[in-house]
């Protein structure tokens, strides 16, 4: 068994913006979140997934930094595609970095990934979901009832089912076990 | 009496509450059947499990159907805000809600006028949303685990997703991590946290740790730190001192996995059912 944390390098585009204007895309919930990041990025925007400044905080949201420059393309872009926003507000405070950190845990026949507070374990030979744990959120409960039993890549992924920064963090631990086993 | 509060992943679950009845590995609230999975239904099957045992009387519930968007928390929040003043409880027990600052302070509000106070413990996103709060210190206790305890540690984090890279949770680091969250007002009055080694602690340090029996599959079975959290607050309920009633339920809880021998692929259910037997080895044979 071994447990190791390691932050992934990001990518140069990915890398802190400086002195570029940006603003924020607001939303009822953390899955219309998930729904406009994929949109927006599959169009080639430069976005990121942040939390809230303290003023419109509720304790379990995401917005989308973009570039002011592209507000009005990517405004389009959701409109034609049905996705609601809420609110497109200028940044004006400091934006939450979500978290990038990953722990693994070995059990032989088993590995497990998390992120955050979500864990996710696989059966190695099959590459089944077996256990999902960790989660404090309403959306864990369900996610776990639904991805336990499918294999890994081929059944529904937390990114389509999730509602909340749980299920955000369970899809990312769920990708970062996909890259593992990829490798 | 002990109730509990939280949600369960079916969205066609209106706001039910009544006496929870455990039969043949299922659980029944106001003639609802709630599959026993993960989250507040296992919390509360392992509740009702050992106060049965124990014969201390039912367990209450108030659930909502919720599957992540917030419907059923909120339709939950309000109800409680406009009611609870008018119950009796001796200790609540507060689980997966959708975390809502706003929601969180009416129902603390509320609470404020029952009387007499009941103790209030609180894990999962009501935690998540007393630490936003800043209202921690209205609870008598956080359960987390060691992930969570790193959210508490953070005071700019409003959810454990955010927390800072630099506040590592690390099983290593816990006592760090207990200590911050107590310096900055983000723990309840007693934190019991879960991870390989467990914690029993208050403002004044930790009180204890208890490490064994360890089964290491236990980490990656979904719901075993519900099941922990359902035996405190069971044995702080049936009378227990708050401080030996956390070390006690750690045992129990380590114990319940051990007489299982779990690999990671079991589920909840499957551990819990040897909560009774486990309650006697520990009792029997403390050390």
């Amino acid at each position: 068994m071994f447990r190791r944390f390691f932050q992934r390098k990001k990518p140069a585009k990915e890398q802190e913006r400086s002195g570029i204007p940006c603003g924020i895309l607001v939303f009822e919930n953390t899955s219309e979140v998930i729904r406009a990041e994929k949109l927006i990025k599959e169009q080639g925007f430069s976005i990121k997934v942040k939390g809230p400044p303290p003023q419109i905080r509720t304790g379990c949201d995401l917005v989308i930094e973009f570039q002011l420059i592209e507000q009005l393309n990517i405004k389009r872009l959701l409109e034609e595609n049905k996705v609601d926003v809420e609110k497109i507000l200028p940044v004006k405070d400091y934006l939450l970095k979500p978290v990038d950190l990953y722990s693994i845990k070995d059990y032989g026949d088993y590995l497990m990934v998390r992120a955050a507070n979500m864990k996710i374990t696989i059966d190695k030979a099959s590459r089944t979901v077996v256990n999902i744990s960790g989660g404090g959120c309403p959306d864990v409960p369900f996610l776990a009832r639904e991805l336990i039993g499918t294999k890994l890549g081929q059944g529904p992924s937390p990114r389509e089912m999730g509602h909340t920064l749980c299920g955000y963090a369970l899809e990312l631990a769920y990708e970062e076990m996909k890259r593992l086993c990829s490798q | 009496m002990l109730a509990v509060v939280g949600t369960v992943p079916d969205p066609d679950i209106p706001v039910i509450q009544g006496y929870v009845e455990l039969k043949d590995s299922k659980l029944y609230v106001d003639g609802t059947e709630i599959d026993i999975n993960r989250g507040t239904p296992a919390l509360l099957a392992s509740t009702a499990s050992l106060l049965d045992y124990l014969q201390k009387g039912p367990v209450y519930a108030f659930l909502a159907g919720d599957v992540g968007l917030g419907h059923g928390s909120r339709k939950l929040y309000s109800h409680l805000s406009a009611t609870i003043r008018d119950y009796s409880f001796q200790t609540l027990v507060f689980h997966y809600l959708l975390p809502d600052v706003d929601h969180h302070l009416k129902v603390l509000m509320a609470m404020q006028e029952m009387n007499p106070h009941p103790l209030l413990i609180a894990d999962a996103g009501f935690m998540y949303a007393a630490k936003m709060s800043g209202e921690s210190g209205k609870y008598d206790l956080f359960t987390p685990d060691v992930g969570e305890l790193a959210f508490l540690a953070d005071e700019n984090a409003p959810h454990p997703f955010y927390t800072r890279g630099f506040i590592l949770a690390e099983e290593n680091k816990t006592p760090e991590l207990i200590q911050r969250a107590y310096n900055h007002d983000n723990a309840a009055g007693y934190l019991l946290v879960k991870g390989r080694q467990d914690y029993v602690a208050s403002r004044q340090g930790i009180i204890e740790t208890v490490d064994s029996p360890m089964v290491e599959a236990l980490e990656a079975v979904g719901g075993t730190g519900d099941m922990l959290t359902g035996l405190v607050s069971a044995l702080i309920d049936s009378g227990l001192e708050m401080e030996k009633a956390m070390g006690l339920a750690a045992r129990i809880n380590r114990t319940t996995g051990l007489l299982a021998d779990p690999t990671p692929a079991f589920q909840i259910k499957d551990i819990m059912r040897h909560i009774p037997e486990a309650y006697d080895r520990v009792i029997n044979r403390p050390d």
